[in-house]
């Protein structure tokens, strides 16, 4: 069982974070790199002078950064396979389907959960900006990414009015409580750059979660299947 | 008869569910190291992909 829960998210994540790392280093970096100029001080406005350019020469491919970047993105959806995975063999074991198709729309509420719950309030931060504590927005990231997951799985599998209404009280829980803001806005990065960068981060978020439910959803039908027939045999 | 059965299929699912838990920790360690350990080198290599994904980051 264990073998075989780590085998599908291991393959997943592989596969889901490799494509995931492409199109973050193409639609993304670039927006990184921009801002990071801002946050350096080599690109200035709001000056006297503030005419900058919006299309400064941004650095290209950096091996060393980049491909550390793409391992730590096959490294951190392995991670979010290996929960997707479990909770999947759970949700079967108690009757649902679990395939490629269905695993799409698993991907769609993991995207809910992890970034666009996150998000609604904490929006992915480009760097230069300013924000409050990191542990205080850590401790919220993840409490909010908890409540949300639940209510993700409330609102998939519960069969009461109870259940679907305490999914919305969790939904709307953090974002009434608030998360820890910062106390005066220092940031010296453009807002179209902030803006960008999180309509970005959120829409390859959502392509990642997609592509993630997908191969999770076909890697561990695969394994049950393997696994069937060689006890049939 | 049936309550070895019983024993038996209790005991596959209570392994299936240690399983279970094992796999979604080990998980969650992997997302809190690569994402979220503030520790210097780890944070600087994973500085890029820290923003991208939308965790909070420094």
């Amino acid at each position: 069982m264990f073998t075989r829960l780590l085998t599908s998210a291991l393959f997943a994540g592989a596969a889901a974070g490799l494509i995931i790392a492409l199109l973050q280093l193409f639609f993304v970096q670039p927006v990184l790199l921009h801002a990071e100029l801002y946050e350096g001080g080599d690109l200035v406005h709001f000056g006297t002078d503030s005419t900058v350019s919006a299309t400064p020469e941004l650095p290209g491919f950096d091996a060393v950064r980049d491909g550390l970047s793409i391992i730590f993105t096959m490294l951190i959806y392995s991670g979010y396979a290996m929960i997707l995975v479990a909770l999947m063999s759970l949700a079967e074991s108690r009757g649902a389907v679990i395939n490629a198709r269905a695993g799409l729309v698993w991907g769609v509420a993991g995207f809910v959960a992890v970034h666009l719950a996150p998000g609604f309030t904490l929006a992915p931060e480009v760097p230069g900006v300013a924000a409050a504590d990191v542990y205080e927005r850590q401790i919220w990231w993840f409490a909010t990414v908890l409540t949300a997951a639940i209510a993700m799985w409330l609102i998939a599998f519960s069969r009461s009015w109870a259940g679907w209404g305490a999914a919305v009280v969790l939904l709307l829980a953090p974002h009434v409580i608030g998360a820890p803001e910062p106390e005066v806005f220092t940031g010296p990065v453009p807002t179209e750059i902030g803006a960008l960068f999180a309509s970005r981060a959120l829409g390859i978020g959502l392509a990642a979660w997609v592509m993630l439910g997908a191969f999770a959803g076909f890697f561990w039908s695969r394994e049950s299947e393997a696994t069937g027939q060689a006890q049939t045999v | 008869m049936n309550v070895e059965t019983a024993t038996a299929t209790q005991t596959t699912s209570a392994s299936a569910l240690v399983s279970v838990f094992a796999i979604a920790a080990l998980g969650l360690g992997v997302i809190f190291l690569a994402g979220h350990v503030q520790a210097g080198t780890l944070h600087d290599a994973a500085h890029d992909v820290r923003h991208a994904t939308g965790f909070p980051c420094h």
